[in-house]
């Protein structure tokens, strides 16, 4: 059996949907990588020294600079002739990634590094003790968005990261989930290979943040997709290659129920109009990414 | 043969010997003339250097913590706002013990927004890890970026160097500087041979978190070595007069000092001033000398006193200032006496805040009536009128 690049050991939560998706990233992408990470749970789980849970040569600076200090052993790499010896991720939550690092990314993307970047979403700061993102969903309750008298959650959509990366014109952007392991392998396989920036954003589940049963993370990712809550899908050069479709979607209640972060909508009155905008989200989605099966069409494998 | 060049060109021109491999920048004033002339060098292949021009100071920093941390030489630089949105970094490179080098330009920190020199930012990082050295002309800011890299580099030290010096009064005046030989500065600074860094043929992780059973070490490791550091900054500067035939680069400098009743202490530029009023005064049979501080950090608390040994009155100038508190270069040199039998008089005066100038006159105003008495002045030359009345 091959050996795992995240050993085990590490403290993650029973049911962590980010040390399932960090441990498959790094399978795919092999030994010979330079790991950057930002502050967070991942970085916590890992490194509570004298212990380490990675395999591969790992660096954690600051919360917001992942990107800038991938940047920097890139450099390094291109200038000292060593740029054979390894490729370089650059990777931290979605507040680390999308909220306090965007600058830093952005400036990564467009100077053009040959850094993979990869985001785990959960949807907000778990680390922290679960409070909001710019990538946490409409109606999300969170200890800095609670529902309440005049509050349903958080009260705005998620930020779209990926078209904010694709609007730099890299040439590689997928949208994936670990409910699909052979999914992250093979578009980290593919990123890795490509010369420049590229960006993976990988739907990672948080039972102790979602308010979820830590058996049903897989679940809960997969429904994400098959409701279209959360599409999953390639952009090459900018244009959406190829997306996940289905022959017929699931209803949003399938998703959101299994979560206590968006309990508030089956208990409190109104909630049934507040289900019908996030399946309005899921619907725009769906038709965007254009995620029903046509008639001759086949299902993708997982 | 000596050049006549910019502050910032002679620092470019002292970089380029020093051979990094990786630049990263942030354009802020008065820092720019020297990224320029670097960016210049690289373009033209006189430097073989990775110039990455980033999109804010913080990157900045985190580009050259990252490549160092992958085992190559770096630089940096910045002043004022720049090192304020750099100091979260600045502290995380200490922390990991990278021999990062950078300048700082030194210049006033806003409110109110003020592009001219005064030290408030280089200050601010004073707890930070880094050595903090000044320099008081072109010529020694050089000098002391080539010892700079042998410090950090150092085995027994691995830890940041900034070199500070004063915004437009050095990085933009024309100063007489002795070029560096190629061959002199390879045999003073040999290539860097990191003892760890990022390479999967030895798999590290670097920047764990620590338990409170084991921060405290953390921290203390960096301190201890920082007071070490004062024997290895000696060593460097003695071999460096060895190799280039001049001086400086210690961590205080006494000028006329030896017969001396009355001293003042500063850092930086404003010691050309000085060493102009001490020879007038000292013409008219007046004993009064200077005792510059090139290292702030470490700090040289024995040296200073060491030096100043004897001496009734000491004035502290500086172009800083702790807000609620007062002068802080003062209070780190009074705590070096303490517990004395007996110590000297000790008085701060703030001068040249947002580059406001520092005339002769004031100075020697500084020193008749210190001299003769009082002259606890704190902040030099106030403009009532501005304030509205005392």
């Amino acid at each position: 059996m091959k050996k795992n690049l995240l050993a085990p050991g590490h403290s993650a939560c029973a049911g962590c949907g980010e040390s399932l998706a960090i441990r498959l990233v790094l399978n795919a992408a092999g030994e010979n990588i330079i790991v950057a990470n930002a502050t967070g749970c991942s970085e916590i789980f890992t490194s509570n020294y004298p212990l380490s849970a990675w395999e591969v040569p790992w660096i954690h600076s600051l919360f917001e600079n992942t990107a800038a200090v991938a940047s920097g052993i890139e450099a390094a790499l291109k200038v000292s002739g060593r740029k054979s010896e390894a490729k370089v991720i650059a990777q931290g939550g979605d507040g680390g990634m999308a909220d306090i690092g965007l600058q830093a990314l952005s400036g990564m993307w467009e100077r053009w590094h040959d850094v993979l970047s990869v985001c785990y979403d959960n949807e907000g700061y778990m680390n922290t003790g679960i409070q909001r993102s710019g990538l946490t969903p409409l109606d999300t309750k969170t200890t800095t968005t609670p529902p309440g008298k005049f509050s349903w959650g958080n009260y705005r959509p998620k930020k779209n990261l990926p078209l904010i990366a694709a609007a730099h014109g890299i040439p590689y952007v997928a949208v994936t989930t670990v409910a699909y392991p052979r999914d992250i392998e093979e578009k980290v396989q593919k990123a890795i290979k490509i010369e420049g920036p590229k960006y993976i954003q990988i739907y990672s589940p948080c039972p102790l943040g979602w308010r979820s049963e830590p058996s049903q993370t897989i679940e809960i990712a997969r429904l994400a997709v098959e409701t279209g809550i959360y599409p999953v899908y390639e952009m090459i050069n900018g244009k959406i290659t190829s997306a996940k479709k289905f022959s017929k979607l699931k209803p949003v209640e399938e998703f959101l129920k299994l979560q206590g972060r968006f309990s508030h909508l089956f208990t409190k009155e109104g909630g049934d109009e507040e289900i019908k905008k996030i399946q309005k989200i899921a619907d725009d989605n769906i038709n965007q990414f254009d995620m029903i099966l046509k008639d001759g069409e086949e299902l993708q494998k997982e | 043969m000596e050049k006549l060049w910019e502050g910032s060109r002679a620092i470019a021109e002292t970089i380029k010997m020093c051979r990094p491999k990786v630049i990263s920048a942030y354009p802020i004033t008065p820092q720019t003339h020297i990224v320029e002339s670097l960016s210049q060098l690289a373009a033209d292949g006189d430097l073989v250097a990775e110039f990455i021009n980033v999109e804010s100071e913080h990157s900045a920093a985190s580009v050259v913590l990252g490549a160092s941390a992958t085992g190559a030489r770096t630089y940096t630089a910045t002043t004022s706002q720049g090192l304020l949105l750099m100091l979260e970094v600045l502290y995380n490179i200490a922390g990991m013990r990278l021999p990062v080098v950078m300048t700082c330009a030194n210049r006033a920190v806003s409110a109110p927004l003020s592009i001219w020199n005064d030290q408030q930012d280089s200050f601010t990082a004073r707890d930070s890890g880094w050595i903090q050295l000044y320099a008081e002309d072109s010529q020694e800011a050089c000098d002391l970026h080539l010892m700079a890299y042998r410090i950090a580099e150092d085995k027994r030290i691995m830890l940041p160097v900034m070199v500070c010096l004063d915004g437009f009064f050095i990085s933009h005046t024309f100063e007489p500087v002795e070029p560096f030989e190629e061959e002199n500065v390879k045999q003073f600074l040999p290539d860097y041979q990191p003892l760890h860094y990022l390479t999967p043929k030895n798999p590290l992780t670097f920047g764990s978190f620590a338990e409170p059973d084991k921060y405290t070490e953390a921290r203390y490791i960096i301190h201890r070595t920082l007071e070490e550091s004062k024997m290895v900054i000696r060593e460097t500067a003695e071999d460096f007069k060895k190799v280039f035939g001049r001086g400086g680069g210690d961590l205080v400098e006494d000028y006329f000092l030896e017969d001396a009743d009355f001293a003042f202490v500063a850092m930086g530029s404003i010691i050309g001033s000085l060493k102009d009023l001490v020879d007038k005064l000292r013409e008219k049979g007046e004993k009064v000398g200077i005792l510059k501080i090139i290292s702030f950090r470490p700090f040289p608390g024995k040296e200073i006193t060491t030096a100043l040994e004897g001496i009734e009155k000491i004035a502290v100038l500086e172009k800083a200032v702790s807000l609620g508190s007062g002068g802080i270069l003062v209070k780190e040199v009074k705590e070096s006496f303490y517990g004395r039998k007996k110590t000297p008089q000790i008085n701060g005066f703030i001068v040249g805040l947002g580059g406001r100038d520092i005339p002769q006159d004031s100075l020697e105003n500084i020193y008749r009536e210190f001299h003769q008495g009082s002259g606890d002045a704190s902040f030099v030359d106030l403009n009532y009128e501005l304030l509205g009345g005392k």
